[in-house]
């Protein structure tokens, strides 16, 4: 259609034509077409595969992940009832940062698994065109003088091409949220090579230069808050002389 | 009239609907020229949903090629601002 504004649409005729340019007899085109058809639907499934394996690896992530939250909190509470407080902090912080990637993680996931139907959505309807298009082609084939033949293969291959077309953005932009979520899972697993999830047992006293950066990057008020609240549930548990104690464990 | 929306599929619509649409499609441009996020969600998404409503979906065994090709329904609005230019996506009324 003339006129027609859009990077997107004037990047699907450009394809296409392409696409129709490199044959000039009928049956050639036909043939060239449905071969490209058929690469184009092995490519389809090789892009869901891949989102799908991006979307295991995220959630393989996701499970450590909580499994440190649960382990940090429980190692905050030991601290804490063990009165030392400082450490009970730490732990507390590193909570907090596995607690925002953790949900940074499930809503990626989620996004990946509405990518992978989408794929799969259409990749069935490529599958439904090119069938129509195989059809269609015996029929051209027998019925029509060749200059008619190459006007109709013309539109039936817009159509599958455009379908092609479409198919291939959806890929190119899953293939793009694939790659966002692969550097931001690369970014988790520097934090845990670096020791931010590990067992706070093993450190020894003082801060280091992750407990600094991590009490930059988690919301102080929320450790507070959160501590607290694992203070009051301590004392009331044991008859509130626990406060005390705290106290004298801080000022050691 | 043939529209596909990308990455959903393609409807035919009744001609008399060109107005409606190129209605929206400008206004989609004039937020995007403005720098008006929020306006250009609101006109791309009820441009889309005319379509889905107002539309019969066209059969996957139907080869015709579209008249319009519109965005996925998750464009952003970086993205659109390569997309929503001038004329916008639908051709003015000649």
């Amino acid at each position: 259609m003339p006129g027609m504004g859009g990077r997107m649409s004037t990047v699907i005729k450009a394809k296409i034509s392409r696409l129709l340019d490199r044959a000039e007899d009928p049956g050639e085109t036909l043939d060239y077409s449905y071969q490209k058809q058929l690469e184009s639907l092995q490519n389809v499934k090789k892009g869901i595969a891949d989102v799908v394996t991006a979307k295991k690896r995220l959630q393989m992530q996701s499970q450590k992940l909580e499994q440190s939250v649960v382990k940090l909190d429980t190692q905050a509470r030991q601290a804490l009832s063990s009165g030392n407080e400082d450490l009970a902090r730490v732990a507390l912080e590193r909570k907090n940062v596995a607690q925002n990637e953790l949900q940074s993680l499930d809503q990626q996931v989620t996004e990946l698994e509405a990518q992978q139907e989408k794929l799969t959505d259409s990749e069935a309807k490529l599958r439904g065109k090119i069938e129509a298009f195989r059809t269609k082609k015996e029929v051209m084939k027998a019925q029509y003088s060749a200059a008619e033949a190459q006007v109709r293969i013309s539109e039936a291959a817009t159509g599958v091409g455009e379908e092609m077309a479409d198919v291939g953005l959806a890929m190119q932009r899953a293939a793009d949220k694939t790659e966002q979520m692969r550097a931001r899972a690369d970014a988790v697993s520097e934090l845990e090579a670096a020791g931010t999830f590990d067992d706070l047992t093993q450190l020894g006293s003082g801060q280091d230069d992750i407990d600094r950066q991590l009490a930059e990057l988690s919301s102080t008020s929320q450790v507070d808050d959160e501590l607290a609240k694992m203070k009051a549930e301590l004392g009331s548990g044991s008859g509130g002389g626990d406060s005390k104690q705290l106290e004298e464990g801080q000022g050691a | 009239m043939i529209v596909r929306i990308s990455n959903e599929g393609q409807y035919r619509l009744d001609d008399a609907l060109h107005g409606r649409l190129n209605e929206l499609d400008d206004a989609a441009v004039t937020a995007v020229e403005a720098g008006n996020e929020d306006g250009f969600h609101e006109a791309f998404e009820e441009l889309l949903d005319v379509v889905r409503k107002q539309g019969e979906p066209v059969g996957d065994d139907d080869l015709a090629a579209s008249d319009v090709i519109l965005p996925p329904a998750d464009l952003s609005f970086v993205e659109a601002g390569e997309e929503f230019t001038g004329d916008g996506l639908i051709p003015e009324p000649a």
